[in-house]
C-alpha cells in the first residue's frame, strides 16, 4: 500500500442549522486537516462533532460554508460517488448480517464494479491487514464474530477501495476497555502503514489524546474551542472550557502523550517449564534489577511470574509454580494506560508484548514515574509536556 | 373407511389435489406481488400506510362465505377468478404486514453503514434491506399459505374447491365419510408440506441466519 495516500480535508466557515432548532448544531467551523493525519473531534454531547463528521460525506449537508477534499468542494460530487471514495466506520459497525466477512469487506469494490478476481485479492489483503486470517474468516458471517473481530471487519470494509479519507464515529466505543486498548494500538499501527486522513469522533478525552495527531475540541452549539496537537492542548488550554473538559488531571494525562515504546525496557529473565531451578536462580542473581523470572511458553508468550520462593531447592521448575496475571502492554500503549494496568497488579512490572503476544521486554512503574518527573521545559524555552517531540 | 372407493377414485383425488395446489399457488403469487408493490408504495409515501393496511384489514375480516356470496352475482360460479379474487384478498394483510415488518426490522446501523458506503436507494433496498428481511417475509408466506390451503376448501361452494370438493360435494352432500376424511387429510397434508417447504426455502436463502450459535 502506498504511503501518505490521504488528502487534505478543510472546513471553511461551515454552519449547520437544523430546521426548527434555535441554535446552530455546528457554528462557523473552520479547520484544516493535513493529509495523512488523524484529527479527533471531541466534546460533550450536543457539541456537533458527529454532525461535523457526517457533513464530510454528505450524510448531513451544511447550511452554509463549504468542505473541501484536496481543494474540491464535496457538494460538487454526487453524494453516492463521494461516499464510495470515503471510508466510513461507525460504533455499532453495521456489518451486513446476510453477507460473509469477505462479501462485507468487498462491498464498496463491488459497488464500484471491480472484477471478481481483483475484489478477491483485495479482500484477502485487507483481512490480512486487520489481523484476520482470510482462510479462517472469509466465509464466516458477522453473527459468528466477537465484537472486536466485527470492528476489524468494519475497518477492513472502510479501507476496501483505498479511500484517501476515512470517517470514524466512536469506532471503539462498543468494545470493553481492554479490547479497546488493543484495537486502538492495532489501528495506530495500521495507520502508520496506510496514512489516511482520518476524522475520528469520540467523547472520550483520553482516546482523543491517544489517537489524535490533532484534536478539535468542540463545545455546545458547535463552537470550536481549540484545535491543536494533544501536547499543545494539554500544555496551553485555550479557555476555561477546554481546561475543564480536558480535566483536572492534566499532569497525569500528559502520560497519555508518551508510549511504552518511548521507555527503555528491561530485559526479562525468561524461563520455560522444566528448566533447572538452581540455574534460574543464578540467572536472576546476575540480573541486578529483577527479583522475578518470567515463565513463558514455547512461543515466548508470558505465563506468569516466578519468585525466589518458588526457586528454592533444585530440580526442574513446574509450569504450575508461576503466579499468573502479569499485566501485558504493547509498544503503542500509552504510559497512562500502562500505569493503571501496573498499579492493579502485585508485581509492578508490565510485560511488553508484540502482536502475537510474544515477550519483547519489561517496563516498571518506576520508569513511568521517572518520566512523569522529567522537566517539561522544551529546548526552545517553551513549555512542552512529556513525550512530545520538540522542534 | 372405504378403501375400495379410494382405489377406484385415485384419478379424481389426484386431480382435486392438483387443483387445490394450483388455486393456492396462484393466490399466493398474486397476493405476494400486490403486497410487495403496496409495501414499496408505503415505503415511498408513509402516509399511505395507515389507509392501505386499514383496507386490507377490513378485507381480512369479511367472512369467506359472505365474500363468495357477494362475488358470485358478478363473476359467476365455477369461475376460478371468483375464487382467486376472494383468496388473494385474504393474503394481503398477512403478507403486507410481514414485508413491512421485515423491512422495518433492518437495524439503523446497517442502514447507516449502507448509506455511508455509497449505496443508492434502490441498491440499498435490493441488496441490503430485502435480503435481511427474508426471514420475516417468509414467515408471512408460511402463515398466508397455510391459511389459503384451508380456505381453498370453501371454494367448493362455488363449484371448485380442490380437495374441498371431496369434503363438500361427495362427503357432506352424499353422507360419504370416506370422502370427507380423504379430503380433510389431503388438505392438512398439503398445508404441512407447503409449510415445511417454505422453511427449507428460507433456510436455503438465508445461510447467515442459521449459524447464530458460535461467536
Amino acid at each position: 500500500m502506498q504511503d501518505a495516500s490521504g488528502a487534505v480535508v478543510a472546513f471553511e466557515h461551515v454552519t449547520k442549522r437544523y430546521r426548527g432548532a434555535d441554535a446552530a448544531a455546528v457554528n462557523d467551523l473552520t479547520l484544516e486537516i493535513p493529509a495523512g493525519e488523524i484529527c479527533v473531534l471531541v466534546g460533550p454531547s450536543g457539541c456537533g462533532k458527529t454532525t461535523s463528521m457526517k457533513m464530510v460525506n454528505r450524510l448531513i449537508e451544511p447550511t452554509s460554508g463549504r468542505i473541501t477534499i484536496d481543494g474540491r468542494d464535496v457538494m460538487e460530487l454526487g453524494a453516492v460517488e463521494l461516499r464510495r471514495r470515503i471510508g466510513y466506520v461507525i460504533q455499532q459497525v453495521g456489518l451486513f448480517p446476510h453477507l460473509t466477512v469477505g462479501a462485507n469487506t468487498a462491498v464498496v469494490p463491488s459497488l464500484l464494479g471491480w472484477d471478481p478476481a481483483r475484489i478477491r485479492a483485495r479482500t484477502d489483503e485487507l483481512l490480512e491487514l486487520v489481523g484476520l486470517s482470510p482462510h479462517d474468516y472469509r466465509e464466516r458471517y458477522p453473527s459468528e464474530l466477537s465484537g472486536g473481530e466485527r470492528q476489524r471487519v468494519g475497518v477492513a470494509r472502510a479501507l476496501a477501495a483505498d479511500p484517501p479519507v476515512m470517517l470514524m464515529d466512536e469506532p471503539f466505543g462498543a468494545v470493553d476497555p481492554i479490547r479497546r486498548e488493543r484495537l486502538q494500538n492495532e489501528f495506530l499501527r495500521l495507520q502508520e502503514r496506510v496514512r489516511k486522513t482520518i476524522i475520528f469522533v469520540t467523547h472520550d478525552v483520553d482516546e482523543a489524546i491517544k489517537m489524535g495527531d490533532r484534536i478539535a475540541i468542540l463545545q455546545r452549539g458547535g463552537i470550536l474551542a481549540q484545535y491543536d496537537t494533544p501536547a499543545a492542548i494539554l500544555a496551553n488550554p485555550a479557555s476555561e472550557f477546554v481546561e475543564r473538559f480536558v480535566g483536572a488531571d492534566r499532569g497525569l494525562k500528559r502520560l497519555s502523550l508518551a508510549r511504552v515504546r518511548d521507555l527503555e525496557t528491561i530485559e526479562p529473565v525468561t524461563v520455560r517449564a522444566g528448566e533447572d531451578r538452581a540455574e534460574i536462580r543464578r540467572r536472576l542473581d546476575r540480573s541486578e534489577e529483577l527479583e522475578y523470572a518470567l515463565l513463558v511458553d514455547d512461543e515466548r508468550r508470558p505465563l506468569g511470574w516466578i519468585d525466589q520462593h518458588d526457586l528454592a531447592g533444585s530440580g526442574p521448575i513446574l509450569a504450575e509454580a508461576a503466579t499468573p496475571g502479569a499485566p501485558t502492554v504493547q509498544p503503542e500503549t500509552t504510559l497512562r494506560d500502562a500505569l493503571s494496568a501496573l498499579l492493579g497488579s502485585s508485581v509492578q512490572l508490565g510485560v511488553v508484548v508484540d502482536d502475537h503476544e510474544r515477550v519483547i521486554g519489561l517496563v516498571s512503574v518506576d520508569a513511568i514515574g521517572d518520566r512523569l518527573r522529567e522537566p517539561v521545559q522544551g529546548a526552545d524555552g517553551e513549555f512542552h509536556p512529556v513525550g512530545t517531540e520538540v522542534g | 373407511m372405504d378403501w375400495a372407493w379410494i382405489a377406484r377414485n385415485a384419478d379424481e383425488i389426484a386431480f382435486r389435489t392438483w387443483e387445490h395446489v394450483l388455486l393456492t399457488v396462484i393466490a399466493i403469487a398474486i397476493g405476494f406481488t400486490i403486497s410487495f408493490g403496496l409495501a414499496l408504495l408505503i415505503r415511498g409515501r408513509p402516509w399511505l400506510g395507515a389507509p392501505i393496511i386499514g383496507i386490507s384489514g377490513i378485507l381480512y375480516t369479511i367472512p369467506s362465505l359472505a365474500l363468495f356470496a357477494f362475488l358470485v352475482p358478478f363473476l359467476g360460479t365455477h369461475n376460478p377468478v371468483t375464487a382467486e379474487v376472494a383468496l388473494v384478498s385474504y393474503t394481503i394483510l398477512i403478507l403486507l404486514r410481514n414485508i413491512l415488518a421485515g423491512l422495518d426490522g433492518v437495524s439503523a446501523d446497517v442502514l447507516e453503514a449502507a448509506d455511508g458506503m455509497g449505496y443508492t436507494r434502490w441498491q440499498r433496498l435490493w441488496r441490503v434491506e430485502l435480503p435481511v428481511a427474508v426471514p420475516v417475509i417468509v414467515g408471512g408466506l408460511r402463515v398466508a399459505t397455510v391459511t389459503i390451503v384451508g380456505l381453498v376448501t370453501v371454494t367448493a361452494l362455488i363449484g371448485l374447491g380442490g380437495l374441498g370438493y371431496l369434503i363438500v360435494d361427495v362427503g357432506y352432500r352424499r353422507f360419504f365419510l370416506t370422502a370427507t376424511l380423504v379430503g380433510s387429510a389431503g388438505a392438512i397434508l398439503l398445508a404441512v408440506v407447503a409449510d415445511r417447504g417454505l422453511v427449507r426455502l428460507q433456510s436455503a436463502l438465508t445461510p447467515w441466519a442459521r449459524s447464530r450459535t458460535a461467536r
